[in-house]
């Protein structure tokens, strides 16, 4: 690649981080959120004992579901504050620049990459701090490999929606039809597949849930207990999830006009 | 030497065609300027060049480049200020211009000479660590016209440069397009629906209406197509002085308004007396008559027809002339 774009990429990152370091209230918010889940939530119902769930600890199997949670979240806002760019002008400025539209997708990803990813590593300690148990060194690896799969998802999802989408209205909507339904059949709260009470369709239907792959697959190499599948079987699937959402996401970015 | 030339650049947008089939070309170091009310058709003009939207149909051709097929060169030879402000907020000044400098490629010891050199340009020294969100709209605009100079374009597109900015700042960001066009050798391309700022700032003019240009020329050449001078004058009977005046081959042109005509003839002052003297063999009584020089409001007027006598106005005008008088005209 040459100089050039390989600039552009370092410089829509850069941009990134500094907008996200300067802007406390989303720095704050976006960790908050997730901690309440896991705290009161957690907490709350640490001793309780869920149907379908193994172990008798329900922070640790709360954990990765929250961890996945806060990637998604916030990979998905980066994704959609190209409408924000779109809105105030400033994607105007990007476009125009001689720059191939390619590398400035690679350059907002990684920049939404990296504050999803600084945002999941600080549930995860603090998740450690609870006395969330980790499987061991190559789990981990395996955890932070599904972190920035997950990240790189939920932006190009997120660029999906940017681009189609003409204002903030429609993101409510997709937030309330779209991703909470997901979310919560994903059994990043409780199990869904292993649950005897769920209906046998839900089962079913919910491994048509990329989400529910993201969350069993932080779940299996994090903890390596409560996961359905085996992680490496979710790599898989993740994997191609990613590599759809992203080319679907650049391929509508580079053909939509101002 | 031609810089930027079109042929037949046409967009639609679902039906409603906001540029038709326009073709002209722009000349190297000239200011170049597009006139025309809002909706006129010159910030889609200026998006098709700068290859944010895609022609429905026609081509252009930028610095030797087709805005098409070659893309990225077009894009690396054009500097853009677009009508509403493009910046990041978020950043200062001076990150807004290296996030710029960055994305056109220049190395580290050019970013720096260059941001130190445009920041100069547009005096902005003491301001390049503040937060753009804590400008105001007359910086805001400055540092966006040196941002569109960064990378030595050829070309600098301007959108309505100075829209919604005070008679101060305007006339300093008159000053900064004039001398960028002047030290840096740059091409401009501006659009505006200011006729004083096209008159101050443009070589050449080019009147926009409906996504069709009416005319291109030098403003001085647009002025005197109207003549050198021009007489407004309004009196009882519009429709009949008109006519009369129309006979006289002295008048380059008549043009009637709704209360109000328009002449262009030479040497304005002695013409009041002519005019008096037929106004009175017709029994029309003169209100009122000024000479001045023409401006392009005027040239803008003779060549869109806009503001002239629109037919409702005439006929509500009509009815209100006394039956009496309105049997006269007959």
């Amino acid at each position: 690649m040459d100089i050039t774009e390989s600039q552009a990429i370092y410089i829509m990152w850069l941009r990134q981080m500094k907008r996200f370091i300067r802007s406390r209230g989303r720095l704050v918010g976006t960790i908050v959120q997730p901690l309440f889940f896991l705290v009161i939530l957690g907490s709350g119902l640490r001793s309780a004992v869920m149907p379908g769930m193994m172990g008798d600890d329900y922070l640790s199997f709360l954990a990765p579901g929250i961890i996945a949670m806060a990637i998604l979240f916030s990979s998905m806002f980066t994704g959609i504050s190209v409408l924000w760019d779109k809105q105030f002008g400033f994607l105007q400025e990007v476009l125009v620049a001689p720059v191939s539209r390619f590398s400035i997708i690679i350059g907002r990803t990684l920049g939404g990459a990296t504050t999803a990813l600084i945002q999941g590593f600080i549930i995860l300690f603090i998740a450690f701090g609870l006395g969330v148990p980790i499987a061991g060194i190559s789990g981990l690896m395996l955890t932070i490999v599904f972190m920035v799969l997950s990240a790189f998802t939920a932006v190009g999802f997120g660029l999906v929606i940017a681009s189609k989408m003409e204002n903030f209205q429609a993101f409510q909507l997709i937030m309330n039809l779209v991703i909470m339904p997901l979310l919560f059949l994903s059994s990043a709260f409780f199990p869904i597949a292993t649950n005897p009470d769920m209906p046998s369709i839900v089962s079913q239907v919910s491994f048509f849930n990329p989400l529910f792959y993201m969350v069993d697959g932080i779940r299996g190499s994090l903890t390596g207990i409560n996961n359905v599948l085996n992680p490496l079987v979710d790599l898989v699937v993740v994997l191609g999830i990613c590599i759809f959402m992203l080319g679907l996401g650049s391929y509508l970015f580079s053909k939509s006009e101002i | 030497m031609e810089i930027i030339k079109t042929n037949n650049l046409t967009k639609k947008f679902n039906g409603f065609t906001a540029v038709d089939h326009i073709s002209f070309s722009v000349l190297k170091e000239e200011i170049f300027g597009f006139l025309g009310p809002n909706g006129a058709g010159k910030t889609t003009t200026i998006k098709m060049l700068t290859t944010l939207l895609y022609p429905t149909e026609g081509s252009a051709v930028l610095t030797g480049f087709d805005i098409l097929k070659k893309r990225d060169k077009v894009r690396k030879h054009i500097g853009v200020v677009f009508q509403e402000p493009a910046l990041d907020t978020e950043l200062t000044g001076k990150e807004n211009l290296d996030f710029h400098a960055r994305m056109y490629g220049l190395d580290k010891e050019n970013r720096k000479k260059r941001i130190a050199e445009v920041l100069k340009l547009v005096d902005l020294e003491d301001k390049k660590d503040v937060l753009v969100k804590n400008y105001s709209g007359g910086m805001k605009r400055r540092l966006e016209i040196a941002r569109g100079l960064m990378h030595y374009p050829t070309v600098l597109f301007l959108d309505e440069p100075t829209l919604g900015l005070d008679a101060q700042t305007r006339r300093a960001i008159w000053e900064y397009i004039k001398k960028m066009n002047k030290e840096e050798k740059t091409t401009i391309f501006l659009t505006t629906h200011y006729m004083d700022e096209a008159d101050y700032l443009c070589d050449r003019v080019g009147i926009i209406d409906r996504g069709k240009i009416l005319v291109i020329d030098s403003t001085n050449n647009l002025k005197n197509a109207i003549g050198n001078d021009v007489i407004t004058l309004s009196c009882s009977e519009l429709d009949e002085l008109a006519k009369r005046l129309e006979k006289e081959s002295w008048i380059k042109n008549v043009k009637q308004h709704d209360t109000f005509l328009t002449l262009g003839v030479k040497k304005g002052e002695e013409k009041i007396p002519v005019i008096f003297e037929i106004a009175r063999n017709l029994n029309i009584t003169i209100k009122s008559i000024s000479v001045r020089k023409p401006t392009l409001d005027d040239v803008f007027l003779h060549f869109t027809g806009r503001i002239m006598r629109d037919q409702e106005k005439k006929e509500t005008n009509t009815q209100n002339i006394p039956p009496m008088l309105r049997s006269r005209r007959k």
